[in-house]
């Protein structure tokens, strides 16, 4: 095992890799977003009173956690372009090839699947938060507004954290799939270095390590956010 | 909507189903085995035991599956040499053997886990009650700690095996021909995402159901005194909520 071919700059792949680390962190960052904003919608969804909302925030979750995540990548992949190319030619009257965005494509893909466990965290949290201390908002004369900003999300967030940490680590651990459409993150990166130096073992080694520190690093921070958001409350 | 390329592809993605499950199968009960061995170190008294399994769960759970799969089947053969050498290659150069390790030794961290939580579950007092009794060693473990145990870890289990299922579509990465691998072939060939996402997805979601309906049903097998009747049986067999997947649970 050589090690110079590591090394930075141009004779060696470590910039290269690092990059792919950078990609990966913001094609995860944006679909965590992605996926957080989704499932709080679907969670709303869940929690309401209407039945045919629930059927389909329901139908959301269950298709997405009970289908391979590859299978939503390969058909966004593969029926994405001819979606993209339609909505282009019949609503703006462009008729070129067009290209499907890699990096918008991971991030919806990984977004979606992120959503359908961030549904559930969310869901969790919100009827973790007593009902009495609604209708005490209620009863003091709280807007609707305000009993959401003031009394929901600060506990909703404080509840939800240890769960969205681990969908955060599901959503960095799940882009490494995105290297089978071709966004160059830390897999692709170290797939193309695997086949043009013939070392496959030193590049996967690397991207195993990347992704441990990537993990192991986001994992401390999402604990201190937790000793944080947890600060004010009393322990027994 | 294309009806005939769904005629077509239908018996070929079923005829694929035995393979996914052979993969599911296989590492499953290989990896059960190596959870219960990896469970009882981290338990252990000892404290390198405890820290080498620790270590390995640490590691097999912060990094994603498809790195671990491609480290074995692409990375071994960086040492092709050495593997021959010790006469390994003939496995090595397998991607069905390459697949089921890497499936393997990834479901034995996370199921050791799960493991670890039922053991840890068992009240201490009925552990004292037994001694007292007299029982220790093995029985003390075949009736007290394991019957109290499977039936907390159950529900989790029943989790594992659906996202194991999930998870063997990713040996398609490494040729084999699985659900998802036929159906990556046929839309390469076609380009026809949503009729072959429907029978592959289909599928899924049938395995999955029949999946959690199994793990529902051990459970009421395993707490009999809750359902006495015919009727109650049936009802909970197909109205009882199977536990939730945690997302720590089934990123991989």
């Amino acid at each position: 095992m050589d090690l110079t071919i590591l090394g930075w700059g141009d004779t060696g792949w470590g910039d290269e890799m690092f990059y792919g680390a950078l990609m990966t962190l913001a094609v995860a960052a944006c679909a965590y977003a992605l996926g957080i904003a989704i499932g709080t919608g679907f969670a709303a969804m869940k929690l309401s009173g209407s039945v045919s909302l629930r059927v389909v925030a329901d139908l959301y979750t269950t298709v997405v956690r009970g289908i391979p995540e590859l299978l939503i990548i390969y058909l966004v992949f593969f029926g994405g372009g001819s979606v993209l190319r339609w909505v282009a030619k019949g609503i703006f009257g462009y008729g070129e090839f067009i290209d499907l965005p890699l990096f918008v494509t991971g991030m919806v893909c990984i977004g979606v699947s992120a959503g359908a466990y961030a549904t559930e965290v969310i869901r969790g949290a919100v009827l973790a938060v007593p009902v009495g201390q609604i209708e005490a908002a209620r009863a003091i004369g709280m807007s609707k507004s305000k009993r959401f900003w003031r009394i929901l999300v600060p506990q909703v967030a404080r509840y939800a954290l240890p769960g969205l940490g681990n969908v955060w680590q599901l959503t960095l651990k799940e882009t490494s799939l995105i290297s089978v459409i071709g966004l160059v993150e830390i897999m692709r990166q170290a797939t193309v270095g695997a086949g043009s130096t013939k070392e496959p073992f030193t590049f996967y080694i690397t991207a195993f390590v990347l992704y441990l520190c990537l993990a192991s690093l986001s994992n401390r921070g999402f604990i201190r956010a937790e000793v944080w958001a947890n600060r004010g409350v009393r322990t027994t | 909507m294309d009806w005939q390329l769904i005629e077509e592809s239908w018996p070929v993605l079923v005829a694929a189903i035995p393979e996914t499950l052979l993969l599911v199968f296989s590492s499953l009960m290989i990896g059960f085995v190596l959870a219960t061995g990896i469970a009882v170190l981290r338990l252990s008294k000892s404290q390198l035991g405890s820290s080498f399994a620790y270590g390995y769960v640490f590691i097999f759970r912060s990094t994603p599956l498809l790195v671990q799969i491609f480290l074995i089947y692409y990375g071994s053969g960086q040492f092709r040499p050495f593997f021959e050498g010790i006469g390994l290659w003939y496995f090595l150069r397998d991607p069905w053997f390459c697949a089921i390790l890497a499936l393997t030794l990834n479901t034995g961290a996370y199921t050791s886990e799960i493991i670890r939580g039922g053991i840890q579950s068992v009240p201490w007092g009925q552990l004292e009650a037994a001694r007292a009794c007299g029982m220790s060693g093995f029985l003390l473990f075949r009736r007290i700690i394991f019957p109290v145990a499977i039936r907390q870890a159950l529900p989790a289990y029943g989790n594992e095996i659906i996202l194991m299922v999930k998870a063997t579509s990713l040996a398609s990465t490494i040729t084999i021909l699985e659900v998802t691998g036929e159906a990556k072939k046929i839309l390469a060939a076609t380009w026809s995402p949503v009729e072959v996402f429907i029978i592959a997805g289909a599928i899924y979601l049938t395995i999955n159901f029949v999946v959690t309906r199994g793990v529902v049903w051990a459970e009421i097998k395993l707490s009999p005194q809750l359902f006495r009747d015919r009727k109650s049986f049936w009802v909970a067999l197909f109205a009882k909520d199977e536990a939730p997947v945690s997302a720590d649970q089934a990123a991989r």
